[in-house]
């Protein structure tokens, strides 16, 4: 990890209050980097739909088993990481909500909004066996409409990464 | 304290809901859901809800609301929305759910797309 890096870890309990939890702590992390209420907003549902994901999906609401939240800030991005201890899932295997058929479906959006609310967002295999959903948002410039002004980041001086 | 809050008024046959608060995993997807259970089981298949004081719906919330408008219209109704805060409208465009809800910013003309 390079040395500019910060890093966060907690280990969660599969329980509905972990999802407000992880919520709660993203968002915060997110505003000290220069987020704006906006952007925070996103990052939060994302984190959100992910945790949710985790704990009913992965961990099929199994009290013993644990949800993995990982923040990494880095000079260029923020990036979170939920992992679950459930069998694991291929991105490729999820129902587009947005097709007709799937519209009046009651579940099965929450991947949909991760993609939607992050800059980049995938699902990798867990070390423990189950699904790792990798989210991304480049962090803002200082003085840009995406940036709250406080000036709080701590790698204020970063140059965000620019994609095509 | 709960995340959400219901309340209900009565305009000759139609049932408007005012909801305020969080309509997410949890209390409030399960208040929600309880409120249109028993709305039905009185009857009431005309319903309006009021989402101007919701600041917030995750995907358990949009569920919620897909649940209820299908179980209204298999009895035989119709659940409409009123006042979306702009947060529940791009999360409803973006879903493509804007195309399956009726959305209403009156109360007047909400009430009287029911005649």
């Amino acid at each position: 990890m390079a040395p500019e890096t910060k890093h966060l870890e907690v280990t969660l309990d599969t329980h509905v209050e972990s999802v407000n939890l992880a919520e709660e702590m993203c968002v915060r992390v997110a505003e000290a980097a220069g987020f704006n209420e906006d952007e925070c907003y996103r990052i939060g549902m994302a984190v959100r739909e992910g945790v949710i994901n985790a704990f009913h999906y992965g961990n099929q609401e199994k009290p013993e088993k644990k949800i993995h939240l990982a923040i990494e800030l880095t000079l260029e991005r923020m990036i979170i990481k939920v992992m679950d201890e459930g069998k694991g899932f291929r991105l490729t295997d999820v129902p587009d909500p947005l097709a007709e058929e799937n519209l009046l479906s009651t579940s099965g959006r929450g991947i949909f909004l991760m993609k939607a609310f992050m800059d980049d967002f995938d699902v990798l295999p867990g070390r423990t066996g189950g699904a790792e959903l990798v989210m991304a948002k480049r962090l803002p410039l200082l003085g840009s409409p995406s940036s709250n002004g406080s000036g709080k980041a701590s790698n204020s001086d970063a140059t965000p990464h620019q994609e095509a | 304290m709960p995340s959400l809050f219901a309340t209900t008024r009565e305009f000759s046959g139609i049932t408007l809901v005012d909801l305020s608060g969080r309509i997410s995993l949890g209390d409030g997807s399960a208040l929600l859901r309880k409120t249109v259970r028993d709305l039905l089981d009185e009857g009431r298949t005309k319903i309006i809800l009021n989402l101007g004081d919701v600041n917030y719906i995750d995907s358990s919330g949009i569920g919620e609301l897909v649940s209820g408008f299908s179980a209204v219209r298999n009895r035989g109704g119709e659940l409409k929305l009123l006042n979306l805060t702009k947060k529940v409208h791009d999360l409803l465009q973006i879903t493509k759910l804007f195309t399956v809800f009726d959305v209403f910013n009156e109360e007047s003309t909400a009430v009287r797309s029911f005649e």
